[in-house]
């Protein structure tokens, strides 16, 4: 699908692409002139969810842009790919820009937007220079721009280089730094349909939910729907990281029981026991290894167990894992994070940190539990953006999982895995496909 | 309209309307600290959370629209106990030192946290500190208080039009700053000393002053510009502590200039004169009132004894009172004298007596929002009237389309869509080619009056004006204080009253002062007999009174003023200080109350008279004005003057009410189509904000700010070039007689032939006229 | 203040958005700016909020808000090594242990021939490649062994 295909040195090439069929789909829709409500029903049967983290079915958002509008309108591209565990969308605009390029070009034809940004997270400057020379090379060949193939449909599309905020994932703070200022997210509503970029009506997707939208046009959401299952159409990117002998993307059908993708990964390192996995990203809630192993890798599945999809970033932890460690290093991501916007994300991310801190530390207290329990209570659903639901899942769920590590540290003011363990267990370690 | 229920309580709000607006409605109260209703909403302190039916999670009120059917319950557990923990994050980082902050009594955080705290903290981490930052002499920080609500940032980006203050880092070093060692420059920076819910910015020049609840409050109008900000003025032990803003949204809405709120330092200054001084032999003597009255009525009625009544002028200034103003002409006139007037910047007075009634701003301040097409004539509008320039700022936003006419475009933080920027000889020629624009682009025919006075070609600038005009739905026309010192002022003012009437708009004068247009109500113009204060100076007379001005500063010709002055047989000063420029020029002095220390009214621009009573006793011997001028009139046997308070003066001087007597209306006055010789250097002055009367000159901060430094010689980059001088070189300017030297500046939003040199300052005082040609040399 | 080129850069990211939204084109002109300048200078965000059109302090706001721009002078090369979890988990704290070792300095410390600065970065969205680590913002390393470090440093010292 999107990767398939794509390990020789010169795939991100316009020419590659269209050698596997790219740009088939742009070029059809634009001389066939296909309604814009075929294209967007199309998309509704094939039941894409969005692959940035919230799952949100992508025909919807898109039957949410105004037809109507008199004005701009705009398209952006969440390329901003900093939630930690998630490596999806580098690869993908590594290894296959233009499927990113003709998945815009067809979501400004079924929205009439004539502009469009590809956000791109500032650590990937390689990344960003060579989606620069995809865009320089599908307008060469008239596949963006003006009057895209020779039709009355243009778009403009341009990548916006991010310079190191994982914010900015989010989409209104994403527009925000568009825009040119500080990647703070926006009250919603108004939501981006209506109040987006410049103040336009503006749909935001990622990467690779983009990715897929020409394959969904070349085989049709009917059979996008069936490489799923139902309610979870197609295939989707899952990064594996952590205590496995190969990380890296591997793309299957939504529904593929965890256990294969583990295999696929090359099995848990050194033949380790699994302790825990975060299925969807750091900001989804830790999920026990045992639970884990009954799971089948799509949106439902995971949410039964208490997790969400999220980003499809599949975190491995093997017992060599001190939880608590593991959780303070998660907690001081947000804390580092937070835009600062709002009070209980700017001081709340702090206070947690500083607790699981002193807990890691010997310092722990007796009632330190209770308290990180009603600090996340306090910032859960009262933020501007998901940030701090983000910063309070992981905690609530560590606790909760592996509440007895941590009272360990708290009585004992020491790890329940020796330290020599966890060293050997957190080494530096290449994996063999590399 | 929506329906919403609030707390069971059933309201209807306009559509658009937030739950926080729908709360003002019901007279519920959420609490809150980033919300305000003048700036945009940024729902970020989520202190307003509340329960709304349907919602899983609470809503921040300030954000969240009403739809139809809404149920709200601001109070429910679920609401509150939203609330405490947004307290509580809040209070985790902010300091326990209520005891020594100046917001103490007065503070958001420090209420509402009585009502939402809990007493222990949960916090049991190290707090966060942050660094104080250098905002300049008005406004102080503490910046560990900060919540980070960014009403101050957005207060300077959307109010005050300059964005001066951002927030800075993110996450838990989120920081509010000024740019890198920058410091806030804006005329309106005090108002982010109110804004501020917690102790993080406060006044600088009240720093530890007072504990709030020591203070007492009290109603006034401020003195200064022709807006008349409503005041509160508090005060401890009969002293001046701090200005507030009273809120009047017709008004100054919640907002004060910093000149405003920060004068009253000037009043507890050493330099105010408490008790009468005569001058005896070259000496000052200090004496009682009695002796000093005396001497007054002594000497006028010798001088009208002796060279004719009207040997005898009058000179107020227009930041006197209605009342001092209005018993000052009755005492000149009730001695047969008919040369009265408050005009001292003015150098035209050839619509006297042509005028249909007092001139002024022609609308209503508060109708600035509905305009949609505004030309500024001959304006400082941002310096010379803060809160109106700010108006205008916020009408620009919702389409409002300004243009100017004139010799300056300095940063006025609004568009100027179209703008002529010509030397001030070029004006009337100008307006005029507007005028002609106008009439072809209405296809209405001019006025008889301007018949064959209209140029023939029109410029693009003139052409654009007269089209954006042409195209208004609601048009007015302004003249400011540049317009109405002009050498030709009523020929600016004849064609700014046919552009408006071929626009369908108004017309009027932005006004110099507190009561530019009171003093019209009072009286205090010549009538067919008299003198204007021109020609009181060009004609010198024996005696001068001379009521709350100085000669160095106020007048159009400070070097022609204090000639006549020095040469008169007797001046008498009334003065709320011991002014060295008086001093140099008159024989008595009588201390007056400043409009802290006496009851009285001032008519603002839209001819709002707005009367107030002394909030603190009057310093030393001080005496409010209107009693000393009424004294005299008894001592000099003059009927009339047997008022028993302030109010009944004020009735007297608006007997014929204040809208009857309001017109712009001009008529007969002539409009030449001279254009002044070419090549010559003309004087461009403005009266900077701060140095305008004799209190604001006076103020400390405020003389430490950005705009009360020195004046210097501007000129654009083009006319500095063509003299071969150096912007930051030290410039000869020579005009009529005199001389100054000043350090030449670059400008490049003046126009080419035009020298900028403020008056109303010592350095530029011997200049002379605030119009003229000049020369300028390298020293 | 910048040179010709720079300046260039900086009008052809400019160009990448309607002509009323300088401003946009912020975050890029700070980086080219910093590129060439090694750091942020106060004077340097001036210029460039000048020449965008915008209020300096607002682009003081970006410039301090994301990470990668440096308010501060940093050695030639800045190595910034990501120790978040997914990282952590296959050997990124200890590519951080190692590098403080070799070159003798902390976090956030510049070695005293004003050569390296080394750096603690989060998710860089690479955590298949772990241990990762970018070089000067721009280039990023994958699977960096303990060899693989030596061969860097002994690389950027010859720069
Ligand atoms: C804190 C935060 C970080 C996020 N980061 C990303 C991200 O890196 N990439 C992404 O595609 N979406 C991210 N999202 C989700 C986006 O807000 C948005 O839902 C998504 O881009 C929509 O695209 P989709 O519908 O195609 O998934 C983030 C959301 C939050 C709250
Ligand atoms: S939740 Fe955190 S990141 Fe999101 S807007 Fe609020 S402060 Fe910013
Ligand atoms: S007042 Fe609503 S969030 Fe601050």
């Amino acid at each position: 699908m999107i990767l398939a295909g794509c390990d020789g040195d010169r795939t991100w090439r316009l020419q590659d692409y269209v050698a596997r069929g790219g740009y088939a789909a742009l070029r059809r829709i634009v001389a066939e002139k296909i309604p814009q409500d075929t294209i967007i029903g199309e998309l509704k049967t094939s039941v894409l969810r969005g692959r940035g983290g919230a799952g949100f079915p992508t025909g919807l958002k898109w039957s949410f842009m105004p037809r109507s509008f008199p004005g701009d309108k705009y398209l952006a591209c969440n390329s901003d790919e900093g939630e930690p565990g998630t490596f999806k969308d580098r690869d993908i605009l590594r290894y296959n820009p233009h499927s990113v390029i003709e998945g815009m070009a067809i979501a400004a034809y079924a929205m009439g937007a004539a502009r469009g940004y590809n956000y791109i997270h500032g650590e990937i400057f390689e990344v960003y220079q060579r989606f620069e020379e995809a865009l320089a090379e599908a307008r060469a060949a008239g596949l963006i721009g003006q009057n895209i193939l020779g039709s009355d449909f243009s778009f403009e599309l341009f990548a916006h280089h991010g310079y190191g905020a994982y914010i900015c994932g989010e989409e209104t703070a994403l527009l925000e730094s568009i825009e040119g200022k500080k990647g703070q997210p926006r009250f919603k509503p108004p939501f981006p349909a209506s109040y987006g970029l410049y103040g336009k009506p503006t749909t935001i997707n990622n990467t690779e939910t983009f990715a897929s939208v020409p394959f969904i046009m070349n085989m049709g959401g009917e059979a996008f729907l069936n490489l799923g299952k139902p309610n979870n159409g197609g295939m989707k990117l899952f990064s594996v990281s952590g205590h496995v002998n190969r990380p890296g993307n591997y793309e299957i059908p939504l529904g593929t029981p965890f256990s294969e993708l583990l295999e696929m990964a090359g099995g848990m390192r050194g033949g380790r026991k699994l302790k825990a996995v975060i299925p969807g990203g750091s900001s989804a809630p830790v999920v026990p290894g045992s639970v884990m192993m009954d799971c089948t890798m799509d949106y439902d599945s995971i949410s039964k167990a208490g997790s969400m999809l999220g980003s499809g970033a599949v975190i491995v932890m093997d017992e060599t894992t001190c939880m608590v460690k593991a959780l303070e290093r998660l907690s001081y991501f947000y804390f580092e994070e937070s835009c600062g916007q709002c009070t209980p994300c700017r001081e709340g991310t702090g206070w947690l940190y500083r607790v699981v801190h002193r807990i890691e530390n010997g310092l722990g207290r007796p009632d330190d539990l209770d308290l990180l329990n009603s600090v996340t209570a306090n910032i859960m659903g009262r933020t501007i953006c998901a940030l701090g639901d983000a910063a309070s899942m992981p905690v609530q769920s560590f606790v909760k999982h592996f509440g007895a590590e941590f009272e360990y540290h708290i009585e004992n003011k020491k790890c329940l895995v020796p330290p020599e363990v966890q060293r050997a267990g957190s080494q530096i370690y290449v994996s063999p496909s590399c | 309209m929506l329906e919403i229920e609030i707390d069971g309580k059933q309201v209807q709000v306009d559509d658009g309307s937030t739950v926080m607006d729908a709360a003002a409605v019901a007279g519920a109260y959420i609490p809150h600290f980033c919300y305000h209703k003048k700036l945009s909403i940024a729902a970020n302190c989520r202190m307003c959370l509340v329960q709304v039916e349907k919602a899983p999670k609470p809503l921040p009120a300030c954000a969240t629209p009403v739809t139809n059917g809404m149920k709200v319950w601001t109070h429910s557990e679920l609401a509150v106990k939203a609330q405490k923990g947004v307290m509580e994050f809040l209070l985790i980082n902010h300091p326990l030192d209520c005891p020594i902050c100046d917001q103490g009594g007065e503070c958001q955080l420090q209420d509402l946290a009585v009502g939402y705290g809990s007493s222990a903290s949960r916090y049991q981490e190290e707090k966060r500190v942050v660094f104080n930052k250098n905002l300049g002499s008005l406004v102080s920080t503490d910046m560990t208080r900060c919540i980070n609500c960014t009403r101050c940032v957005r207060f300077t980006a959307e109010i005050a039009g300059e964005m001066e203050l951002g927030q800075a880092f993110r996450g838990e070093h989120a920081e509010i700053m000024p740019f890198i060692e920058k410091t806030i420059d804006s005329e309106l920076s005090g108002n982010i000393i109110d804004l501020c819910p917690v102790g993080a910015l406060t006044s600088k020049p009240f720093r530890f002053a007072a504990r709030t609840w020591e203070l007492s409050r009290r109603k006034s109008v401020s003195p200064h510009d022709s807006l008349g900000a409503n005041l509160i003025v508090q005060t401890k032990h009969d002293v001046v502590k701090r200005v507030l803003p009273l809120e009047n949204e017709d008004v100054n809405e919640c907002w004060l200039s910093d000149k405003d709120r920060f004068s009253y330092e000037a009043l507890n200054g050493d330099d105010r004169l408490t008790a009468p001084m005569i001058k005896q032999g070259g000496e000052w003597k200090r004496v009682d009132w009695q002796a000093a009255l005396e001497f007054v009525a002594t000497g006028l009625r010798g001088i009208a004894k002796d060279h004719g009544p009207a040997s005898i002028g009058a000179l107020g200034s227009p930041h006197s009172t209605l009342e001092e103003l209005y018993l000052l002409q009755k005492l000149v006139r009730g001695m047969g004298s008919d040369n009265v007037d408050f005009r001292l910047r003015q150098a035209d007075f050839r619509a006297d007596g042509k005028r249909s009634g007092a001139p002024w701003l022609g609308m209503p301040i508060a109708g600035v929002k509905d305009l949609n097409r505004l030309l500024v004539v001959g304006s400082f509008l941002r310096k010379d009237a803060p809160l109106l320039a700010q108006r205008v700022r916020q009408a620009a936003k919702k389409g409002l389309h300004v243009s100017a006419i004139g010799p300056n475009a300095e940063e006025w933080l609004l568009p100027v869509k179209h703008r002529a920027l010509v030397a001030p000889s070029a004006m009337v020629a100008v307006l005029a080619e507007v005028v002609a624009a106008l009439s072809a682009a209405k296809g209405v025919e001019v006025s008889v009056a301007l018949h064959g006075k209209l140029p023939a070609v029109v410029s693009d600038e003139a052409r654009s004006i007269a089209e954006s005009l042409a195209a208004g739905r609601k048009v007015a026309v302004w003249l400011g204080s540049l317009a109405a010192q002009h050498g030709r002022a009523s020929e600016l003012q004849m064609l700014a009253q046919e552009v408006a009437r071929l626009s369908g708009g108004t017309f009027g004068f932005i006004g110099e002062a507190a009561n530019s247009v009171g003093a019209y109500l009072a009286g205090a113009t010549p009538g067919a007999d008299g003198l204007n204060a021109g020609a009181m100076i060009a004609q010198p007379r024996q005696a001068y009174v001379v009521l709350g001005a100085e000669p160095d500063f106020d007048f159009a010709d400070p070097a022609a003023t204090k000639a006549a002055l020095g040469g008169a047989q007797l001046v008498v000063g009334l003065s709320a200080f011991d002014s060295a420029s008086l001093r140099g020029v008159a024989d008595v002095l009588l201390p007056i109350a400043p409009f802290t220390e006496t009851s009285g009214t001032y008519v603002n621009c839209e001819g709002r008279a707005q009367s107030f009573t002394a909030v603190a006793r009057p310093q030393g011997e001080t005496r409010p004005g209107w009693k000393v001028l009424r004294v005299l009139g008894n001592m000099l046997s003059l009927d009339g003057f047997a008022q028993g308070d302030s109010e009944a003066v004020r009735d007297e001087a608006l007997a014929g009410g204040v809208a009857e007597r309001l017109d712009n209306g001009l008529e007969g006055v002539l409009v030449s189509s001279v254009v002044a010789a070419a090549g010559a250097l003309e004087r461009v002055a403005d009266v900077p904000i701060h140095f305008a009367d004799p209190i604001v000159r006076r103020a400390p901060s405020l003389q430490k700010t950005r705009d009360a430094a020195a004046p210097t010689a501007r000129m654009a980059p083009e006319t500095l070039a063509a003299l071969g001088v150096n912007a930051g070189e030290r410039v000869r300017v020579r005009q009529a007689g005199g001389q100054a030297e000043l350090v030449a500046q670059a400008d490049a939003g003046l126009a080419p032939g035009c020298v900028r040199i403020a008056a109303a300052h010592l350095s530029t005082a011997a200049l002379g006229a605030m119009s003229g040609d000049v020369s300028v040399e390298r020293v | 203040m910048l040179s010709q080129e720079s300046l260039q850069q900086i009008d052809r990211e400019i160009a990448k958005y309607p002509s009323d939204q300088k401003q946009s084109a912020v975050m890029a002109a700070l980086r080219i700016a910093q590129v060439e300048k090694g750091w942020l200078p106060k004077e340097l965000i001036e210029f460039v909020a000048r020449y965008l059109d915008m209020p300096p302090i607002a682009a003081f706001e970006v410039a301090s808000f994301y990470n990668m721009y440096d308010l501060h002078p940093v050695g030639r090369h800045k190595i910034t090594v990501c120790t978040n979890l997914p990282c952590a988990l296959s050997g990124g704290v200890h590519a951080g242990e190692y590098l403080r070792q070799k070159l003798g300095i902390g976090f956030n410390e510049t070695t005293p021939d004003g050569k390296f600065t080394l750096k603690e970065g989060e998710c860089m969205g690479a955590c298949g490649d772990a241990p990762v680590l970018l070089v000067n913002n721009h280039h990023m390393c994958s699977w960096m062994t303990t060899e693989k470090i030596d061969q860097m440093l002994a690389d950027l010292d010859k720069k």
